[in-house]
């Protein structure tokens, strides 16, 4: 709200308003006040979670309850107090890890072929581009689903493996396309400036294709490592034994959620805003 | 391919590019390379089929209109294209499947093609440091590059932070500095205004002198290569028009391609009405006449000739001159002033428009005015046959 409060400065400086035009002006404050609405639609509910996560707890189960009872630390004192928690909370990293380093490997040469070869070397490019796109407009819960069938189907038990490929097959397409974007203005002739130079493939890659498109790989890894860290719908049918954050958390509503899920889910946020102040900083000193 | 390079003194004989006794092995060796590039089921013809002995140390330039097939021919050389038919040879070793990382020439591009995450200095290390120089050498040698080039002192900038100029040269740095058999420049001055243009074209000259390697130079700004190159090919539609000193390019073009291409050129026809002693004579009217020598060819009474005349070599005459000598009547449709000359286009009485370039020198003081009737001579010297 401050853009309403702080822009009127300018305008009320010196003389009387001259013409017409001029007393229009007040609109110029409805898109930055609706941009602030939106955003303040958007963190609400995250400020929330933080705020009730410095609550203390005055009936005897540790669960949150919505009436606040005082400032207190405890939570992030107590924050490894539910071993399940706790554990479900370290598989989501690995899972999450794990799902964005095979992603981001797959999706980024997935987008090098794209951006590199036509039909006669690349067959069927429509179609693929076709398939990634489906990927990901496709419900969460059908790929779910048929996901949970075909597991069952060839009999692979279902923990962190079923997991691992659900969460890699739908981050694949994103970090494709984040990097495409980024090869978008790519100049062929700085590859074979390096061939011309005495590199091979493999060193051209290395020293010259991969540091002028990372911006577009560490932006695809962020976003597979986002998407996999609080995947709900689909984990919920491949997790079986392993059981992720989101999927506990799920479960625990029933009973009541104990404060800790608010510590997690605020470090999670707070890690979050972190890599992507770091992946803008990063991305402005590249270019 | 016209090969009118026998009468060069200019350059020291290398033997000509056919297969009897080559003296020295080129630097470069083109036998009979073509390139056809295949798009949706349809076949284009870049490069029909190019015989071409590069000598080493000698400043060639490959000239042409854009689609003549110069760039494609500079980058089958470069390793990047593999021609359809023919072999490239470098130093007389057979390289027509090498990839570009295994040929010793290296290339200027008409991007620059700087590494933009990469210092000046990493750019230009970066070929050494491909063939594990110790880095003392790397940073010596990197460093008497840049003192050439004239950039000592920006070795820590960034390639955007340089001018077009600054970056043309680190361009050059970059690919001089491995030593290469030939160096291979695209349009290398195609991005610089004007001014810096021409400085660059006597830099790279200066350059070439002083490191001594073989420049092989594409470009479709005919005062470049004239300018610079040793030789020329000039290139039409896929083959070498004509091959040879900016001389005798400009003086005898071999082809109405070449005339039309290179300069201002006067084209005329005629059929011949007198065969004497070499020379044929294209009677227009009783005083009129154009004189040709024979070219490669006989002449025949009766044949049909199609010659140019450049501008500068005619004369604006109040008579015909002496027999010996061409003469054509007109009239005078246009002045130009240019200058240092002032250029006369003048309709004359075979039809053909003329165009006559003038120097504008102290004694020239006869006006001709548009309207004026004149006569055009010239030495039959300057004739040239072309077919």
């Amino acid at each position: 709200m401050s853009a309403v409060v702080t822009a009127p400065a300018s305008a009320g400086t010196g003389q009387a308003p001259r013409g017409a035009p001029r007393r229009r002006r007040w609109t110029r404050f409805v898109l930055p006040a609706y941009s602030w609405l939106i955003i303040a639609y958007l963190v609400f509910p995250i400020a929330v979670m933080i705020l009730y996560s410095f609550n203390k707890v005055t009936t005897g189960l540790p669960q949150v309850s919505f009436a606040w009872n005082g400032f207190t630390t405890q939570w992030y004192q107590q924050w490894k107090d539910i071993p399940q928690l706790t554990s479900s909370f370290w598989l989501s990293i690995r899972l999450a890890l794990a799902a964005t380093i095979v992603a981001t490997a797959l999706g980024t040469l997935l987008a090098l072929a794209l951006v590199r070869y036509r039909p006669p070397q690349l067959r069927g490019k429509g179609f693929l581009e076709q398939v990634m796109f489906l990927n990901i407009a496709a419900p969460e819960i059908v790929m779910g689903a048929s996901l949970l069938g075909l597991f069952v189907t060839i009999n692979v038990a279902r923990g962190f493996l079923t997991l691992l490929l659900a969460h890699v097959a739908f981050s694949i397409a994103y970090v494709a396309i984040t990097v495409r974007a980024r090869m978008a203005g790519f100049d062929r002739s700085l590859e074979e400036a390096a061939q011309d130079l005495g590199a091979n493939a493999w060193v051209t890659f290395r020293k010259i294709t991969l540091p002028l498109i990372m911006p577009g790989v560490m932006a695809g890894a962020l976003m597979a490592f986002a998407l996999s860290i609080d995947d709900f719908v689909t984990s919920n049918f491949v997790s079986g034994a392993a059981v992720p954050f989101p999927v506990w958390v799920y479960g625990a509503t029933r009973i009541g959620i104990p404060p800790q899920v608010f510590v997690f889910g605020s470090a999670i946020f707070a890690v979050g805003i972190l890599c992507a102040l770091a992946s803008i900083v990063v991305a402005r000193r590249q270019t | 391919m016209t090969d009118t390079d026998a009468s060069a003194q200019d350059v020291p004989a290398a033997g000509p590019a056919g297969p009897a006794d080559p003296p020295t092995v080129p630097a470069i060796g083109l036998d009979g390379v073509a390139k056809e590039f295949h798009s949706r089921g349809e076949t284009v013809t870049a490069v029909r089929g190019i015989d071409l002995a590069i000598r080493t140390g000698e400043f060639f330039s490959m000239l042409g209109p854009s689609g003549c097939g110069k760039t494609t021919t500079m980058r089958m050389i470069a390793g990047f294209e593999e021609p359809t038919r023919g072999t490239v040879r470098l130093d007389g070793r057979d390289v027509t499947a090498a990839p570009p990382n295994k040929r010793d020439v290296n290339m200027v591009f008409q991007s620059y093609a700087l590494f933009p995450h990469m210092s000046v200095f990493e750019n230009v290390a970066f070929g050494l440091r491909r063939k594990s120089v110790p880095r003392d050498q790397i940073t010596r040698q990197v460093g008497e590059m840049l003192e050439i080039v004239d950039l000592t002192g920006r070795e820590q900038r960034r390639p955007r932070e340089l001018s077009g100029g600054q970056q043309q040269r680190v361009a050059l740095a970059r690919a001089l500095v491995n030593h290469p058999k030939a160096l291979l420049l695209d349009e290398p001055l195609g991005a610089l205004d004007l001014k810096l243009r021409q400085a660059m074209q006597v830099e790279l000259k200066r350059i070439q002198r002083e490191v001594g390697i073989t420049f092989v130079y594409v470009t479709h700004d005919q005062n470049e290569a004239l300018t610079m190159s040793d030789r020329i090919a000039v290139m039409n539609d896929g083959v070498i028009e004509q091959l040879g000193p900016p001389r005798d390019i400009y003086e005898h073009p071999a082809t109405r391609f070449v005339a039309g291409f290179i300069g201002t050129s006067n084209l005329l026809a005629g059929s011949l009405a007198r065969v004497t002693g070499g020379q044929g004579v294209i009677e227009v009217s009783p005083d009129e006449r154009i004189i040709v020598r024979a070219g490669r060819s006989e002449l025949t009474v009766g044949q049909e000739v199609e010659l140019t005349v450049r501008p500068e070599k005619i004369e604006l005459a109040a008579g015909p001159g002496p027999a010996g000598g061409c003469a054509l009547r007109g009239t005078v449709t246009e002045v130009v002033y240019l200058g240092t000359s002032t250029s006369f286009s003048v309709h004359t009485t075979t039809g053909a428009d003329v165009v006559v370039f003038q120097q504008n020198s102290a004694s020239a003081d006869t006006p001709v005015g548009r309207g004026d009737e004149v006569w055009l001579t010239w030495d039959p010297q300057h004739s040239y046959p072309i077919g």
